[in-house]
């Protein structure tokens, strides 16, 4: 019988335009050379969102994500923060956020270098909780960060936007969980934020994104599962 | 018929006479309550006019005193019967020419026919518990219902003890309040727990009249003697079908009930793959398309069919006056479901219904022999009626804002006024109500988002239309599982699968559905894209759907059998010689006690425990054990749960069954697996959309495929760590206890056998622990056990998805 191949752990490492890059079972994904986190879709205020239209979600969305936000900062020593983008649920985000949430945010944003990429959902950034805007995109050596993938793109691209979730089956037992998606180009990560859904990974907008397939990281039970390239095709 | 002139007047008493029919006395014992102004309880086996009972008083009244306005509302479960009843009362309406105006009012009825209804409603109308609360929450609610003479609750015992249940009964109290005078009329097949549908009907101890119609002839119900041989396990009774069919040729309809939508379709494949002479049988359940199941109805009705294979989706519904006979293909599960199973045959009083139960393996003999013996001896099996759900609370009080002003005060005792919420403590309402204003959260964030508001004497009243227009959106009980269609190719949609179900399925995985074998081609436009398979089995057995498990008053039942011989005389020889070779090898289990066997097989040391609790129970136990086996070093490697065994293997052989078996695994374990289940997160999606706080996906408002889902998961898990006492979860735990973990079920179970435990320790295999041996590997692992893959076995599994084949065969 063969050994059982290492499958779960809480990190991944893996290659993008020659960079290591470390997925965390987080949702972040380290760039450890900078000290950097990347955070994707942390729709912060989305439950005060929904509070406002008369669908009172628990009010803790906020506190709970920025605190993992500490723990992922703290665990990796991370000096660079970027988030890209969809990092407030609406324009309404700051007239909602609870002071304490604000400071403990205001007090992260001011101890490391910080920078919003704008999302659809947030076109401009809440205001007054500091760290820096980017409008369109922002690249550092060989990777560029988006919001949404672009239709072209050369090597390196890291995008956030389609919250990508993947599930299977395994005698009727379901595995099933956040993910990041990757092939040789390009990377999607998963959302970051307490309540961001997801969007499944067989839906089409990933087959255009990745013509030639993609790896899959399923995040499942605070550990990270990799699936092979087309798990979710037929087999032989 | 003495005492029928001075009760029923000449123009009714001729209509009766006109038609050859005879008053029943229960319906003029009914009559006299009603002219007293009492509320009564009918219970009446079918076809004893139990409708015709409930509706004479309300007929005649109207006859002799015409007026305008509601006068009787009429309660069914099933907005086909609603609209079923309507069509036969037009006729005595009709006939006497009656200043009586009839309509229905569900779902389906048109908005500007519910709009006119409200402004000018009619005499007598007819309608479901939905459609009651949708009224009742409308700021003319009282204007409508002030007049009102009589409520009739139709098949009340399908509706007592469920969230609908609960729903209804504080509709009926609100009802109580606005037209304070007016009589109840509950309708309801005999039941196990008659006084609880009593306070149901008249709380409080009320005044209620009692009536029981005479019992029809004992219906003839036999287990079919298979000539083939029977399987030691498996449900789909494929050996029989054959037989079946010979019966189906030699009567005039029948129906085919069976217990899951997998064996609905499987065993209608397996007829039709017999059927030479193409004899019409058609398939009816639940994920079937609506238009599918109409028509199949239809063809019921015109006698146009032979055969109609279903699930419970058949249960309830109109009576098909030409069905002669109903097969039961697996074992029943329960009593009281056999017996309103077996009453679609022949809806006559004076002829007896005649059934054929057929068992898909050797327990299944026993299931049904008691089964029969149950039926015999007139005992009936059903859950007393639990406590009304806080979920459910949550929504009736944003309705009852939605219509007028109240203090918190009055819609307290208007609800605890009711049979399910009689005992519910004020914090509980509380609670509750504080939900519904702004979430009831700790954190008083949101102050400024009311949905209710307080006006200067203190009354909560709902702050705006958009509120309320959700509220309308999302009434009701019954949270559908989010659903797929399935398309052949881009074909007309053959109907709808679970979502979940869906997901599960890989590119080239073959399943049955709508009596066809298909191959998953994708999922595309929010529907599942197949074609059809070229033949063999199925990869995947199926979904879930409609699997019940055994009642505790059956499983006492085969247990009394298991443990004397003298009852196994006329058992077919196998099942003889089976239980023989048991008590040779092994022993009976007996009928009080647990018997747990213990035996090494292959590289495996195995536990069977013989609990006959039913599946989920035992899961939950399977569960617990394999935790616990843990903590105690025999390394428990998996389980596998049936309707009557556990089954766990592990490295090492158990020992000291007492203290595996005590009681207080339902301490720290229980609460530790319960917060982590998946079950729990499925009770809480429900309960969080009967609540009011996620909307339900109305059908037609297709998701587009690009939007992102919103999860409930994410919510439980956020308010599990900030508010663990928040009211939904007390909600989401108490509907777990009783419903798929069935905790209830497992706490009596080893509260009776503590101290009764005999642990048999084998060198093999036992006889009667083949079964459940062979459901290892080939039975679907659902809910609880679920969880251990994430936590133990992930990479082995994770390894067989990829590389190894997935489901291997059905049978």
């Amino acid at each position: 019988m063969l050994p059982p191949p290492k499958l779960r752990s809480s990190q991944v490492t893996l290659s993008l335009s020659g960079i290591e890059l470390l997925l965390d079972a987080s949702g972040a994904l380290i760039w450890p050379e900078q000290r950097m986190a990347i955070i994707a879709d942390l729709h912060l205020e989305k439950a005060s969102a929904y509070a406002e239209r008369g669908v009172p979600l628990p009010p803790y969305d906020t506190l709970t994500t920025l605190e993992r936000l500490e723990a992922v900062i703290a665990a990796h020593d991370i000096a660079q923060v970027v988030c890209l983008g969809d990092s407030f649920h609406d324009g309404g985000a700051g007239a909602r956020i609870a002071p304490c949430d604000a400071d403990r945010l205001r007090r992260l944003t001011a101890a490391h270098d910080w920078i919003w990429i704008a999302g659809n959902h947030d076109p401009e950034p809440v205001e007054g909780l500091g760290g820096r805007v980017v409008e369109e995109e922002w690249a550092l050596g060989p990777l560029t960060f988006r919001h949404i993938a672009a239709r072209e793109t050369g090597e390196g691209e890291i995008s956030g936007h389609f919250h990508p979730k993947a599930s299977l089956v395994v005698r009727g037992r379901r595995l099933s969980g956040r993910c990041f998606l990757h092939d040789r180009r390009r990377l999607v990560l998963p959302a970051f934020g307490a309540f961001a859904g997801g969007l499944d990974a067989r839906a089409g907008a990933f087959t255009s994104l990745f013509p030639s397939g993609f790896d899959t990281h399923l995040i499942a039970r605070e550990r990270l599962t990799t699936l092979p390239r087309g798990w979710h095709r037929p087999r032989a | 018929m003495d005492g029928a002139p001075e009760v029923l007047p000449a123009r009714f008493a001729e209509w009766f006479a006109a038609r050859g029919w005879r008053p029943h006395p229960h319906q003029l014992t009914l009559l006299r309550a009603a002219r007293d102004g009492r509320s009564a309880l009918l219970t009446a086996p079918t076809g004893g006019g139990k409708t015709l009972a409930g509706f004479l008083p309300s007929l005649i009244d109207l006859a002799e005193n015409p007026r305008e306005g509601l006068h009787t509302l009429y309660i069914s479960p099933l907005k086909a019967l609603a609209v079923d009843i309507h069509r036969n009362l037009q006729i005595p309406i009709e006939e006497m020419a009656l200043p009586i105006r009839l309509e229905t009012r569900t779902g389906d009825t048109p908005a500007s026919k519910r709009q006119r209804q409200r402004l000018d409603p009619p005499q007598m109308l007819m309608t479901t518990p939905e459609s009651l609360a949708l009224m009742l929450s409308y700021p003319d609610a009282r204007k409508i219902f002030q007049g009102l003479k009589a409520v009739i609750v139709d098949e009340l015992h399908a509706l007592a003890g469920t969230k609908r249940g609960d729903m209804l009964a504080l509709g009926l109290a609100r009802l109580m309040k606005l037209a304070p005078e007016s009589r109840r009329i509950g309708l309801s097949a005999t039941v196990a727990w008659p006084d609880e549908l009593a306070a149901f009907i008249a709380p409080g101890g009320a005044p209620l009249l009692r009536i029981t119609g005479a019992p029809g002839p004992l219906p003839e119900v036999s287990i079919l003697a298979t000539q083939e041989d029977l399987p030691w396990a498996g449900h789909m009774a494929v050996h029989a079908i054959r037989e079946v069919l010979e019966q189906i040729r030699k009567h005039r309809t029948t129906i085919v009930f069976v217990n899951t939508r997998a064996q609905a379709e499987l065993c209608f494949q397996e007829l039709w793959r017999l059927n030479d002479e193409t004899l019409p049988i058609a398939l009816h359940h639940g994920s079937l398309a609506v238009e599918q199941r109409r028509k199949v109805e239809a063809a019921m009705g015109a006698g146009k069919l032979r055969a109609v294979v279903a699930t419970s989706s058949l249960d309830l519904g109109i009576d098909w006056g030409s069905v002669d006979l109903v097969v039961q293909v697996g074992a029943p599960k329960g009593v009281s479901r056999l017996v309103q199973r077996v009453g679609r045959a022949n809806h006559r009083l004076d002829e007896p219904s005649r059934a054929i139960l057929v068992p898909a393996n050797r327990f299944e003999v026993l299931e049904c022999r008691a089964a029969v013996a149950a039926l015999k001896a007139g005992s009936l099996d059903g859950d007393r009626p639990r406590p009304g759900e806080l979920d459910v609370l949550c929504q009736h009080i944003l309705g009852m804002a939605c219509s007028e002003p109240f203090t918190a005060d009055e819609l307290y005792l208007e609800v605890s006024g009711t049979a399910p919420y009689a005992d519910l403590a004020r914090k509980d309402f509380d609670d509750a109500l504080r939900f519904v204003e702004n979430g009831g959260y700790a954190l008083g964030t949101y102050e400024r988002w009311q949905r209710l508001f307080q006006d200067s004497l203190g009354r909560y009243q709902v702050r705006s239309d958009r509120v309320a227009q959700r509220y309308r959106m999302n009434i009701g009980t019954i949270v559908e599982a989010s659903m797929l269609k399935v398309r052949i190719r881009r074909g007309p949609s053959l109907g709808e699968v679970e979502e979940y179900f869906a997901q599960g399925l890989l590119p080239g995985d073959t399943f049955i559905f709508s009596g066809q074998l298909l191959t998953f081609v994708g999922i595309r436009d929010m529907a599942v894209e197949a074609v059809r398979a070229s033949g063999g089995l199925p990869k995947i057995p199926s979904y879930e759907g409609g699997r019940l498990p055994l009642t505790t008053h059956l499983a006492d039942r085969v247990r009394g059998i298991l443990a004397d011989p003298k009852s196994w005389r006329g058992m077919p020889e196998p099942v003889h010689e089976w239980l023989r070779l048991q008590q040779w090898r092994s022993v009976l289990p007996e009928k009080d006690g647990l018997l747990v066997e213990s035996f090494p097989r292959g590289d495996h040391q195995y536990m069977v425990a013989y609990c006959f609790e039913g599946r989920n129970a035992h899961q939950t136990l399977g569960m617990l054990l394999t935790k616990r086996m843990e903590r105690m070093g025999f390394k428990p490697l998996g389980f596998v749960a049936t309707d009557y065994v556990l089954a766990v293997w592990s490295l090492d052989p158990v020992e000291d069954v007492d203290t595996l078996f005590d009681e207080d695994m339902l301490g720290d374990d229980l609460e530790t697996w319960m917060a982590e289940s998946s079950l729990l997160r499925r009770t809480f999606r429900n309960v969080a959309v009967i609540a009011g706080l996620i909307d339900r996906k109305l059908p037609g408002q297709e998701k587009n495929k690009r939007q992102v889902t919103f999860s409930s998961d994410l919510i439980y898990d956020v308010l599990r760590r900030h508010e663990p006492d928040h009211v939904l979860l007390r909600a989401t735990r108490a509907d777990a206890a009783s419903g798929l973990t069935d905790v209830s079920r497992l706490a009596g179970m080893l509260a009776r056998v503590q101290g009764k435990i005999s642990l048999r320790r084998l060198d093999r295999v036992s006889p009667l622990a083949v079964p459940v041996l062979l459901e290892i590997g080939r039975e679907q692992v659902y809910g609880s056990a679920l969880d251990t893959l994430l936590d133990e076995a992930a990479e082995d599994l994770i390894q067989e998805a990829i590389t190894g084949p997935m489901q291997k065969g059905l049978l």
